[in-house]
């Protein structure tokens, strides 16, 4: 079946079987390898993606879902040599060390910013509990969340948390 | 994951027919969240997948004043429930139970119908919308009935629904003023080892009426009426003292299993402690309606 949607700002026109993942259409046919296959079972995250932005475990996501709407990887996330300020903190805090749960946890923090501005940091936490991450402990990841907050809020003239 | 066909039904009587054609080879379709694990991990398999999304009329959370009721589409999403300005004024409560599903990806997608239709028994809706008395709308070309939460679960993964029905919607009554809610959920896994429910009202000074539901230690959600007794009829003050002893009873009515999530002894006991605990919730606040939700999951 075709399906047409919208891939980080751009249109995107495909032929799918109803069984193909999402991811799989991802990475192996649309070389976005950012988004990480890792527990294939919707519970550690590395392969967060939104769609019309909320985030979905794209390993179990049918692509053929994605009509009609608009998908976002780890890639849309920077706007040329601009990081986005999610990314400037990940960088910042070394919230990351071997990084292949990184672009999970940066979608979902893009999520969670996008529903709650000025998280406080039970709420990060609490957005974050679905996202693995082995080496890091956490902190750095939280710390870095709670700063993109800030910094995004300041751009945008709301009160910091 | 072996392929499938896909279709689209636009309506639950043409979605209804296609699954009496397609029989064991086919299977509804919505969210996906538990259907799509099974298939890929090789559990089951189907030659044809019903995708119920594009039916008009299945989606939506509204509240209906003449009934007094909540009536939540079977489409609507745990995030749509979390996030519903209806639930949050209506019933709070399940507005945070649902927050508690899984994960906020799962809760993206997953229905609340399928949540119900699937019997997973680990799961957080199904007991807490048995102590809420909650009615099941199920639909087929051959008509519509109306399954109490209570006559839903036959067995894990097995309900009431045939083959060629479909959850169309869950009809909540709202407590009645009095009444006092409280669930708590305990696990270390992301699906929760147990779930409590205790709704408990509150008319002249003492219990007029009292559900407690235990779920997930077992194949399916259970009342249990030995311990609902031991509170009925209570005033506020002896409901705390005699929690302990409605909790026992709790705990020796349940038939737990032993699984991945402990031994059937350590559910037996974990009953005990979180069913006195959330009867204890039910009574934190004074006057209006407690509705805590707690969760001692990690």
């Amino acid at each position: 079946m075709r399906i047409e949607f919208v891939l980080n700002g751009e249109p995107c026109s495909l032929e799918v079987a109803p069984h193909e993942w999402l991811l799989d259409v991802l990475r192996d046919r649309l070389q976005l390898t950012g988004t990480k296959r890792s527990c294939d079972v919707e519970v550690c995250g590395a392969c967060t993606v939104l769609v019309d932005g909320r985030p979905v475990s794209a390993c179990t996501y049918l692509a053929f879902e994605a009509r009609g709407r608009e998908v976002r990887t780890v890639e849309g996330l920077a706007s040329g040599p601009h990081l986005h300020p999610l990314q400037e903190a990940f960088i910042r805090h070394g919230a990351l060390q071997c990084g292949f749960c990184t672009p999970g946890f940066l979608m979902m923090a893009l999520a969670l910013l996008a529903a709650q501005p000025t998280p406080a940091e039970d709420e990060v936490r609490r957005w974050l509990h679905g996202n693995i991450c082995r080496c890091t402990g956490y902190k750095r990841i939280v710390g870095a969340v709670l700063e993109a907050a800030r910094a995004t809020a300041a751009i945008a003239g709301r009160p910091a948390p | 994951m072996r392929p499938f066909d896909l279709h689209e039904p636009r309506s639950v009587a043409e979605a209804s027919v296609l699954l009496r054609q397609l029989g064991e080879r086919g299977k509804v379709y919505a969210g996906g969240t538990e259907l799509l694990l099974i298939l890929k991990q090789g559990l089951a398999s189907y030659e044809a997948l019903v995708n119920i999304k594009r039916i008009p009329g299945l989606a939506g959370i509204a509240y209906n004043p003449s009934a007094g009721h909540l009536e939540i589409g079977a489409l609507a999403t745990h995030w749509d429930l979390e996030w519903s300005p209806v639930l949050r004024e209506r019933l709070p409560l399940l507005a945070r139970v649902e927050r508690q599903v899984a994960n906020p990806r799962v809760r993206s997608v997953g229905t609340i119908g399928g949540n119900l239709a699937f019997g997973d028994p680990h799961a957080d809706p199904p007991t807490f919308l048995l102590a809420l008395d909650a009615l099941l709308h199920v639909e087929s070309d051959r008509g519509t009935r109306t399954v109490p939460v209570a006559g839903f679960y036959q067995d894990a993964y097995t309900t009431a629904l045939r083959h060629d029905e479909i959850l169309t919607r869950v009809v909540i009554p709202l407590p009645t003023p009095g009444t006092r809610l409280g669930y708590r959920r305990f696990g270390y896994l992301e699906r929760p080892s147990l779930g409590v429910a205790v709704a408990m009202t509150f008319g002249d000074g003492v219990v007029q009426r009292c559900r407690i539901a235990i779920g997930c230690v077992g194949p399916v959600p259970l009342r249990v009426p030995a311990a609902e007794e031991v509170l009925t009829g209570l005033a506020h003050h002896e409901v705390h003292r005699r929690a302990a002893q409605a909790a026992e009873a709790a705990a020796a009515a349940v038939d737990p299993v032993d699984d991945l999530h402990g031994s059937a002894e350590y559910k037996r006991s974990l009953v005990e402690v979180m069913t006195r605990r959330t009867i204890w919730d039910c009574l934190s606040e004074v006057g209006g309606r407690s509705d805590r939700c707690a969760s001692s999951s990690s």
